[in-house]
């Protein structure tokens, strides 16, 4: 279960001036105690409020730079908040694009040092690391450095890596969007599993037919702010599609095709 | 558990904001159904939930450590075993590398500058002090820069932060013990025998390790938020390195008439308890027996021995034996002191690096 109570985000950039680069302005701001004149103030989440129950997916949507993964890495507990709280009865694995976690290292180690790395004990770990393998479907890359993987690979790794274990909340950010058709199909499998043993999943994710296909509740950001959030996900995704441009679909989809829009419980 | 009725957010309103660029202004309420009636605080807290991005308590982060430690091992071993694979020599390196230092210092130090007068087999002397320093000044670097090392793995999953530089120390260890098994044959060869004790080497290397481990905590918390902190860092050992006598004996500087150190008795006791001096003296004490038989003190007062020492410290370097000055401290002292920086550090280390529990990975 996820409560999020009035969350404000706010990045600070170093080094955004163009004027400040060389090494004697550096020096002067020393000698006259000045602070970095370059910081700047990302205010990347303005005032965001929902709960998220357990066994719900949740599908996050918006341009670029609404704030989408500053929100997944927030209740990540990765960054702070300026205001307001985070509030989960777990920790929660993210998910992102960047394909490796110790890319040098073989995927077998970053399977085995994952496992650990949740907390897993050697044993549970010698245990679920065929499956994992398994689950990946990388083959024989498993006994490569996992630099040497392409970035769907990495991410089908990842993935197998972090829903190993019955995570409480699991976030994941475009991690499923490099992957094959039939890699999709096993992770939305495996999504549904995570949600049928009571844990929450976020999903951030521009190909809107995968929210409609996943996701039982939906919230749509803008510039950091809510702009529509609830449970009714192909009517608010037709909302978004409109307002980008596009032209609705989901509502006829979901009557026709039979896609899941209430709380799968 | 319950779950809400369509409960709308008070004033909501307005319905979707409609295309372009007019959606930056999203002025109105937003229409938002996943809020319930209650205060959100309190439907946290009822549920027991507990807030992210916060520091968890310093009990259950111990115990989460323990925890993980098999993690710690197989991500330093792991890590171990990768660090060279893309160089031709493979894992020889892990031995290569310590030994050309030493012999790098030993054409300068050695050859060119001639500082080994008064030390009674030098290369022994220096070669041990060359590993032992190395120990520290290789956990202090690669400490500095471990959470921006595994930034992916730090953002990827929950774990405490403060295994990575536990791992990075254990990392360093590991090749300490090749590096020792180096210097053995090194001194060996040297004439060195092989006595008892070389037992004491072990309580001296868990010492520098927990010092290290201390260190590399604060370390890894300082360079996590400032990049400043690896560039600098170099230098700073650097320095350390030639203040705390792995190249030249700090006793021969204090002792002989014109020793750098002979008129400043503080400045030299001050140098010889610092950590890295503390622990390479010890180490230099166990394993190089005719080190031992010249530290001062190690033979009765004898006057006209010691004034020998003082002046032709090159013609007679185990003659500091004679010598019983009271600028020097102990070795039994020497113990002391070497458990007591690993033991503060190590404490101070790890409240400094849980206190910032929550910030690591951020970026």
């Amino acid at each position: 279960m996820v409560v999020v109570d009035d969350l404000h985000v706010v990045y600070r950039v170093y080094g955004s001036n163009a004027d400040k680069g060389t090494a004697a302005t550096a020096l002067l701001r020393m000698i006259k105690r000045q602070r970095r004149p370059s910081i700047r103030e990302v205010h990347a989440i303005r005032g965001i409020s929902f709960v998220a129950y357990r066994g719900d997916a949740v599908g996050v949507i918006g341009r670029n730079g609404s704030g989408k993964s500053t929100l997944l890495r927030a209740i990540a507990g990765l960054l702070p908040s300026e205001q307001g709280a985070v509030y989960t009865d777990g920790h929660g694995a993210l998910l992102g694009v960047n394909a490796a976690l110790l890319e040098d290292l073989t995927g077998e180690r970053n399977v085995v040092l994952g496992c650990l790395a949740m907390g897993m004990t050697t044993q549970e770990t010698k245990e679920a690391k065929p499956r994992i393998v398994e689950f990946s479907g990388v083959g024989d890359f498993i006994n490569l450095p996992m630099k040497a993987y392409s970035t769907g690979m990495g991410a089908r790794l990842r993935f197998a890596i972090a829903s190993a274990k019955s995570h409480d909340i699991l976030l994941v950010d475009e991690a499923l969007a490099t992957g094959d058709a039939e890699f999709q199909r096993k992770s939305h499998a495996r999504i549904d599993e995570l949600r049928a043993r009571a844990g929450t999943v976020f999903l951030v994710a521009h190909n809107l037919a995968e929210i409609a296909e996943t996701c039982n509740r939906i919230i749509w950001l803008e510039k950091g702010q809510i702009v529509k959030a609830g449970d009714d996900v192909p009517g608010i995704l037709d909302e978004y599609l409109v307002a980008s441009g596009g032209v609705a679909r989901f509502v006829e989809a979901a009557a026709t095709a039979g896609y899941p829009s209430g709380p799968v419980t | 558990m319950t779950k809400q009725g369509r409960v709308s957010a008070p004033g909501a309103l307005s319905g979707p904001v409609a295309g372009g660029d007019s959606a930056a202004t999203v002025t109105a309420e937003p229409e938002n159904t996943l809020l319930p009636g209650e205060p959100l605080r309190d439907l946290a807290l009822r549920h027991g939930l507990k807030q992210t991005a916060i520091r968890p308590p310093l009990r259950g982060y111990a115990g989460e450590l323990w925890q993980r430690r098999y993690f710690i091992t197989g991500f330093a071993t792991a890590r171990n075993i990768a660090m060279y694979t893309e160089a031709r020599l493979g894992q020889l390196w892990q031995v290569l590398t310590p030994l050309l230092n030493a012999g790098v210092y030993y054409l300068i130090f050695g050859l060119l500058l001639g500082t080994s007068r008064g030390v009674p087999d030098y290369i022994s002397f220096l070669v041990t002090g060359v590993f032992v320093f190395n120990f520290t000044q290789r956990a202090f670097i690669t400490s500095s820069t471990v959470i921006r090392d595994t930034l992916p793995l730090i953002r990827a999953l929950y774990f405490p932060r403060a295994c990575l530089p536990l791992g990075y120390v254990l990392i360093e260890l590991q090749q300490l013990i090749l590096s020792f098994a180096v210097l053995f044959v090194i001194v060996l060869v040297a004439g060195e025998p092989i006595t008892p004790y070389w037992l004491l080497i072990f309580p001296v290397l868990v010492l520098q390790s927990v010092f290290n481990v201390g260190c590399g905590l604060i370390l890894a918390r300082w360079g996590a938020s400032i990049d400043d902190v690896s560039q600098l860092l170099p230098f700073i050992v650097r320095t350390w390195m030639y203040t705390s006598g792995v190249l030249f004996s700090l006793e021969t500087l204090t002792l002989t008439i014109h020793g750098k150190l002979h008129d400043h008795p503080t400045l030299a006791y001050l140098l010889q308890i610092n950590p890295a001096a503390v622990y390479i003296t010890l180490v230099r004490y166990a394993l190089l027996a005719k080190y031992r038989g010249s530290l001062p003190g190690a033979k009765p007062y004898n006057a006209h021995n010691c004034g020998l020492y003082r002046l032709f410290s090159g013609k007679y370097p185990s003659y500091s034996a004679y010598c019983h000055p009271t600028t020097l401290p102990s070795i039994p002292s020497l113990w002391l002191y070497g458990a007591g920086w690993a033991l503060v550090v190590a404490v101070v280390g790890f409240l400094f690096f849980w206190r910032a529990e929550a910030r690591y990975g951020r970026g």
